[in-house]
């Protein structure tokens, strides 16, 4: 029976990664290192005013001084940061926006993830801006957005058509020296998106950015702003899955989240890089720093996560609840497998009153992996009547894996209330026979009580990413694909 | 339809069953009746294909298949159905769901696409009406926070809409109320055809006063030490099982 268990354990958790492929498409790049000179040619190359590239070079020198941080429990080697390509950018130009005149290749590529333009256009409602590489290449919808004064537009394009919004939000959120990799970022960073919604506007369809990595040994460095300014409105959605690659890369995104007064904004992501081969070697490394800021009364952020992939993950969305009333979740589903590691939570920041915040995660380990959830809880001095509750809980598959959560709470402010719960639980026979009882084979079993056990987060996603969520996380458990 | 000769199973290595014999045919209703701890359970999940049993020897032939050689998604493929003693809770799988993907994963095997949403919609509500259900199951998960009877409720529900050639229910009508227990011998009867048949078991002749089962047999210390009709129900629950002991 043990055995029988371990080799369908073995069986469901040794899925080979689906979509790994390499693209030919030519891009353009700088050398290979860093120093003060590819800064100031990324920054030419994109044109850039000069408060950016001040913004990057100071960042730069900040980051020099600052250590790698390793209180994470993670293990990796040593990252050799002259070793990585800094920028990367498709050869053609792209001038023309419309989805019919994209790269035929590209195109391709997109198809091949399943998840091709053609049929996002038709997907009514869904703004696509395909970030390829570090230069986004396509955008839809963009018509409908103008017309309400919304702006959704690569950052490149941003800077150039917003530079004000850009330098009055730009690190606002996420100090240029908040963290190492968020200096780095701050220095580095080739391309991302750019959201701004203007007061009272409702923003009618979800906003969607695909990331894709597909340059050998190029580093991606994305740089994401999203502002709701007063009663605005915006639900955002960015996934990606990555080809197959031998060496590591490294991934260090920024995302900085700006609700105003009465404003609301929700981030779903859906995260699929290359995790490795199943002796853990290749992957990505995903060194993310997300953080939003309920900047005035009444705002509201939600972070919404599906973590399948990468070799690492290091990542702890994050809300700052400054204004009064104001309201931040974090639902998460995490899962690793074979010698996956991640290490990810989140940090709500009460700092106004009757301010709330929930947190609800869900870790599932298999294989090899390592799953922790980290989460810190601060409630203020100020934070008057603030409440948070936090539930973590944890799915081992097998008994080679781990799952470990570090809850840190700190309150300053006697009326405040926090409540946490964790939970560890298994798969269990009787479950299993259950299922097969009613004819359902001993791997769909597992896949239906695991996107169970995952549904209170499954459920926050938009509709069309709830879908490609479920599908993800059978797939990153799924044995025998093809 | 099935046929069991001279089953021994063990577990961890515990005689359980000893020499078990059993025939029954399509159309037939068999009740099994016994005191606690004498294997009624574990006749029950080895026939429905449950692993942690040893089966030493015997047989079981199901429709002309060796059932010992298929796992247990197929036995139920080839319409095994097994009415939990506990049905197990299976949090944030909708009952919906969940019989979606029995009946989609049964009519995979027999060839047939999927049952289109419409039609399972329309399915579920006429198994309702039939068994005369009224709690709300489609959005809650499978078991969870179910009340006893609710939990028994749900098995002959899944039952009803699966359809199955031999149904096997450990213990349905237990904490059932007198309503409850009406609905879940009403379904069974309902259910009934000469094509299919049934393995009751009960430790009350009450339900046997609903379901008239062609034959009553007493499965005392891992066999079958007595079998009869109808009456054999009643003298049991006169007599009690010391009279069996008696007897053996
Ligand atoms: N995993 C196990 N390990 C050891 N003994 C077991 C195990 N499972 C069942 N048994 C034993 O096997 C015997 C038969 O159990 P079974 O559940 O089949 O009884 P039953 O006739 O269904 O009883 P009840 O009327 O109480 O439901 C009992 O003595 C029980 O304790
Ligand atoms: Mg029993």
């Amino acid at each position: 029976m043990e055995q029988e268990n371990q080799k369908i354990i073995n069986e469901v958790t040794s899925g080979k990664y689906k979509y790994g492929f390499v693209t030919g498409i030519e891009t353009e790049t700088v050398p290979k290192g860093l120093n003060e000179q590819i800064i100031r040619s990324i920054s030419s190359k994109k044109n850039e005013p000069e408060f950016l590239l001040n913004f990057r070079l100071k960042s730069y020198r900040k980051w020099l001084s600052m250590k790698e941080p390793r209180w994470a429990k993670l293990e990796y080697p040593e990252i050799n940061y002259q070793d990585i390509i800094y920028y990367a950018a498709p050869k053609k130009k792209q001038n023309d926006k419309s989805i019919d005149n994209i790269d035929p290749e590209l195109k391709a590529t997109f198809d091949k993830l399943g998840i091709s333009l053609e049929e996002q256009k038709r997907l009514a409602g869904v703004a696509v801006d395909a970030v390829f590489d570090s230069v986004s290449v396509a955008t839809t919808y963009q018509k409908t957005l103008e017309n309400l004064g919304i702006v959704f537009c690569s950052f490149s394009e941003a800077v150039q058509k917003h530079p004000d919004l850009i330098e009055k939000y730009l690190g606002t959120v996420v100090p240029y020296d908040d963290n190492f990799f968020s200096a780095l970022n701050s220095a580095v960073f080739s391309d991302g998106s750019f959201c701004y919604i203007p007061k009272k506007v409702r923003c009618p369809i979800e906003l969607s950015t695909y990331f894709r990595i597909n340059a050998a040994g190029t580093g991606q460095f994305e740089r994401t702003l999203i502002i709701a300014d007063e009663g605005a409105y915006v639900s955002y959605m960015e996934g990606c899955t990555a080809p197959m690659r031998d060496e590591n890369q490294l991934h260090a995104a920024v995302v900085e989240i700006i609700a105003l007064k009465d404003a609301e904004v929700k981030y779903s992501t859906v995260q699929n890089w290359y995790p490795g081969d199943r002796e853990g070697r290749g992957g990505i490394y995903n060194f993310v720093t997300k953080r939003g800021i309920c900047k005035g009364a009444n705002s509201k952020i939600s972070w919404t996560q599906v973590e399948t992939g990468s070799a690492i993950t290091w990542k702890y969305p994050s809300c700052i609840l400054y204004g009064d009333n104001s309201n931040a979740e974090f639902y998460s589903v995490a899962l690793t497998n074979n010698y996956q590691q991640a290490d990810t939570g989140t940090k709500m920041i009460h700092i106004g009153k009757n301010t709330g915040s929930t947190i609800i995660s869900k870790g599932i380990s298999a294989g090899n992996s390592n799953n922790s959830y980290r989460g810190l809880v601060k409630m203020t001095k100020n934070a008057t009547n603030s409440r948070n509750y936090s539930q973590c809980d944890s799915l081992l598959m097998g008994d080679k894996c781990g799952a470990h959560t570090f809850p840190y709470i700190k309150v300053e402010n006697t009326s405040a209330i926090v409540e946490h719960e964790a939970t560890t639980s298994k798969i269990s026979d009787d479950q299993l026979f259950y299922c097969q009882q009613r004819g359902i084979s001993r791997e769909n079993a597992v896949e239906l009580i695991v996107n169970g056990y995952a549904k209170d987060v499954l459920n926050k996603l938009p509709m069309e990413f709830a879908v490609e969520a479920r599908k993800l996380l059978s797939i990153s458990l799924e044995g025998n694909i093809g | 339809m099935l046929s069991i000769k001279n089953l021994y199973v063990s577990i961890n290595g515990k005689e359980i069953l000893k020499d078990l014999n059993l025939e029954v045919k399509a159309g037939e209703i068999h009740a099994i009746m016994g005191p606690n701890g004498t294997g009624k359970s574990t006749l029950a999940s080895v026939i429905a294909g449950r692993e942690n049993y040893e089966v030493v020897s015997g047989t079981i032939i199901y429709n002309g298949m060796d059932l010992l050689r298929l796992p247990a998604e197929q036995r139920a493929r080839e319409g095994v159905f097994l009415g939990f003693q506990y049905p197990v809770e299976i949090p944030g799988v909708s009952i919906t769901n969940f019989i979606r993907t029995a009946i989609n994963e049964q009519r995979k095997y027999k060839g047939l696409d999927p049952m289109p949403a419409q039609e399972f919609i329309a399915k579920m509500e006429e198994v309702k009406k039939m068994l005369n259900i009224q709690f709300n199951l489609a959005n809650r998960s499978v078991n969870e926070g179910f009340s006893g009877g609710e939990k028994k409720k749900n098995e002959i529900f899944q039952m009803a809409m699966l359809n199955p050639k031999l149904a096997i229910l450990d213990e349905t009508d237990s904490g059932l109320d007198i309503d409850a227990l009406k609905i879940v011998a009403n379904g069974i009867n309902q259910i009934k055809t000469d094509e299919n048949a049934f393995i009751i078991i009960t430790h009350y002749q009450r339900l046997l006063e609903y379901i008239i089962p062609d034959f009553v047999h007493i499965l005392f210390d891992g066999k079958i030490v007595k079998s009869g009709g109808k009456e054999l129900a009643i003298e049991l629950e006169e007599k009690g099982y010391d009279w069996i002991k008696h007897e053996t």
